[in-house]
């Protein structure tokens, strides 16, 4: 097939300095006496964006995703190695970049157009798309610093998607308006999608990648480690930020919360499936254990429970305080077990996350993420995550 | 690289060289168009008088120096404002379209981190808003010289019409190549300040050329050497249009106005290519630098 994008051993090199001259007074006191060292914000990075495919592009923050956006968009050149667009590009303007506070939402439409290259007869043409897709409405004649982020927001990417694009950049700016303007934007791609056009999504969101891409790019300090299909591509970033000991993929805490030790969960094991194959028959039961060592007594403590699918969605998450079952918090090692006396899932691979936290969740002690997995083997052609017992009855129509 | 609109290929990893950019700029001329409005509607949005500031200044100009320079200090020079004025409409366009674009960049960061567009656009951008600065002042000017009765020497307007390309010429070239370095050294901005300062005064504005060259005798080809002096020359020249008795000005035919120009004209062109070089490489990595 086809390529819209291809990105050809692309190499970005920055210079740190440990003092960064900013004036040309500090580059004369700095004279002489600042060594640099090269950083690669992108290290050798090859791969083809296929014309009509919507591809994710996926990293931890400084994995030189953003970066590569940029030499795609052009707001950066690669130190070396080739980059060519096939198509007329937009890129989803974050949160009214380029938008000027004192001008009108008309105005602003007008100018922001023209920075993506067209007209104002071309404009003209899309105008009233704009004005209805960005929800405005009488306000579009108002000065766009009156207006609240949403429609500052919303208009930027009305301007983006109503240009025409047959490639379009995003950057992580889904996450921004209120959640029925999320699903609209989500509508347009998908739309964009229907129509043939090329997607390049930036994002550390490994949910979004799921819904929307079609294949998934994975960085990691500048290298690209794997093109593939969504699932997998998720599964291996998820690998590279445990190697890196980053914060925690799976999200057992939501919100902000500081990591502590003291508390060490061990020895997890899973009892059910069938040892030699990993495999559980669908209603069979399923226990995990692990050891929980308590170095020195805790003020209060949860043992959390999750068992996500091979798309890295979640089946079940819960805890032993949502269970109501309190958990010794003196020092000492005891066994926790989880069981679950049937388990009604189709077929797929679980994999189980164990965690202990504090009843707050403001304290995070130890978790052991997605550190066993097993299979479900269902017997039967249903599809979907849960089994259901479904009875089917007919009956003649007597009208 | 072949027809860029017709394959609609292109190749951001590329530098493209100073005939490319200025391709690119053409096809941005829209945007051109736009950014030079923001920028003059954006400075007078929240003013009742909006344009008349821009006249007013010119004016003031006009009164109080007429006043200082004729009336108190009895300077040798008739209709004084206009003298003054005519030069310093050319130096106005000059320090406020250097000014403007030098910070250009800069101030339109969340811009270039976002989008890809032609940036030297910003620089053109501020030196278009000068520029309509520069028309608005020539028309309080000429609002003077039929106030004063006086004749412009219309037989140079052809030298006039060449200086205005060139400082419009040499005003890019400089502009554009502050407006990135600035980026990267951003005291630029305030180092430009203090050179457009002595530059202006030695620039011969306030006083009549004559009082410099008389005194540098067979050296005084060495005034010219000052890029804006044959500029700011033949603006006076045509607009204020000394009398020859008054010896404010060299008494040189068409010819002599149209080659010293020229010579600026040549030098300008090479500044400008020297800078869209020099903007290439420091464009690398504007979006992370700004």
């Amino acid at each position: 097939m086809a390529s819209a994008i291809s990105i050809t051993n692309v190499t970005k090199k920055f210079k740190l300095h440990q003092q960064k001259a900013k004036s040309i007074k500090e580059r004369f006191i700095l004279a002489g006496r600042n060594p640099s060292i090269d950083f690669f914000a992108l290290d050798d990075v090859s791969f083809e964006v296929p014309v009509g495919s919507t591809m994710g592009l996926l990293g931890h923050n400084g994995s030189g995703k953003s970066t590569l956006l940029k030499c795609i968009s052009g707001t950066l050149r690669p130190t070396s190695g080739d980059i060519e667009v096939r198509g007329r590009m937009a890129a989803l303007l974050e949160l009214g970049a380029g938008f000027h506070p004192e001008l009108t939402g008309r105005e602003n439409i007008y100018l922001n157009g023209s920075i993506l290259g067209f007209s104002r007869v071309q404009i003209d043409r899309i105008f009233d798309d704009i004005v209805e897709f960005a929800e405005l409405g009488e306000f579009i004649d108002n000065q766009v610093k009156h207006y609240s982020s949403g429609m500052y927001a919303r208009l930027g990417f009305a301007v983006s998607v109503n240009v025409d694009p047959e490639i379009l950049l995003i950057d992580e700016v889904l996450s921004v308006g209120d959640e029925a303007f999320q699903r609209k934007c989500l509508e347009r791609i998908s739309t964009f999608q229907k129509e043939g056009r090329t997607i390049l999504v930036v994002t550390h969101a490994a949910d979004l990648v799921r819904q929307i891409c079609d294949e998934v790019a994975v960085l990691d300090a500048g290298k690209l480690v794997t093109v593939g299909e969504p699932g997998d591509a998720v599964r291996i970033f998820r690998d590279t930020l445990a190697a890196r000991g980053q914060a925690p993929p799976t999200e057992l805490l939501q919100g902000p919360h500081a990591t502590r030790t003291g508390v060490t969960l061990s020895d997890l094991q899973v009892i059910g499936p069938d040892p030699t194959t990993h495999t559980l028959r669908t209603g069979e039961a399923l226990t995990v254990e692990a050891r929980v060592e308590v170095e020195s007594d805790v003020p209060d403590l949860v043992v959390a429970f999750s068992l996500h699918d091979q798309n890295g969605v979640l089946i079940h998450g819960t805890n032993t305080d949502v269970l109501g079952i309190p958990v010794d918090t003196r020092a000492g090692s005891r066994v926790i077990r989880f069981r679950v006396d049937s388990l009604p899932l189709l077929d797929g691979t679980v994999a189980v996350t164990m965690g202990a936290h504090s009843e707050d969740g403001s304290l995070l002690y130890h978790q052991l993420d997605q550190v066993e997995r097993f299979h479900v083997s269902s017997g039967t052609r249903a599809a979907g995550v849960t089994a259901l017992d479904i009875a089917v009855s007919t009956e003649p129509d007597s009208t | 690289m072949t027809d860029h609109q017709r394959t609609n290929v292109h190749t951001p990893s590329q530098r493209p060289g100073p005939i490319r950019r200025i391709r690119q700029v053409i096809e941005y001329r829209e945007l051109l168009g736009n950014l030079t409005r923001k920028e003059l509607k954006v400075k007078y949005k929240n003013s009742v008088l909006g344009f008349l500031w821009s006249l007013l200044n010119p004016l003031l100009y006009l009164i109080v120096f007429s006043l200082v320079f004729q009336e108190i200090l009895r300077a040798q020079v008739p209709l004084f404002g206009v003298f003054l004025l005519s030069g310093l409409v050319a130096w106005n366009l000059f320090l406020g379209g250097l000014t403007g674009a030098t910070g250009s960049i800069v101030s339109n960061a969340p811009l270039v981190q976002k989008v890809w567009f032609p940036r030297e656009i910003l620089a053109l951008a501020s030196i278009g808003a000068a520029l309509v600065h520069f028309f608005l002042q020539l028309l309080v000017l000429f609002g003077a010289l039929l106030v004063f009765q006086h004749a412009p020497a219309w037989g140079y307007l052809p030298a006039l019409v060449l200086a205005l390309a060139v400082l419009l010429t040499l005003t890019t070239a400089i502009g554009v190549a502050l407006s990135a370095i600035n980026v990267y050294l951003r005291d630029t901005q305030h180092l430009l300040e203090l050179v457009l300062l002595a530059w202006f005064w030695l620039t011969a504005i306030v006083y009549p050329i004559r009082l410099v060259t008389d005194r540098l005798g067979e050296w005084d080809w060495v005034a010219l050497l000052n890029p804006m002096i044959p500029i700011v020359l033949t603006f006076q020249r045509v607009i204020y249009n000394p009398a020859v008795e008054d010896n404010i000005l060299p008494e040189e035919p068409l010819s002599w106005y149209l080659r010293n120009l020229s010579f600026v004209g040549i030098g300008a062109l090479l500044a400008l290519w020297g800078a869209l070089v020099i903007f290439g490489r420091l464009e690398d990595d504007l979006g992370e630098e700004i």
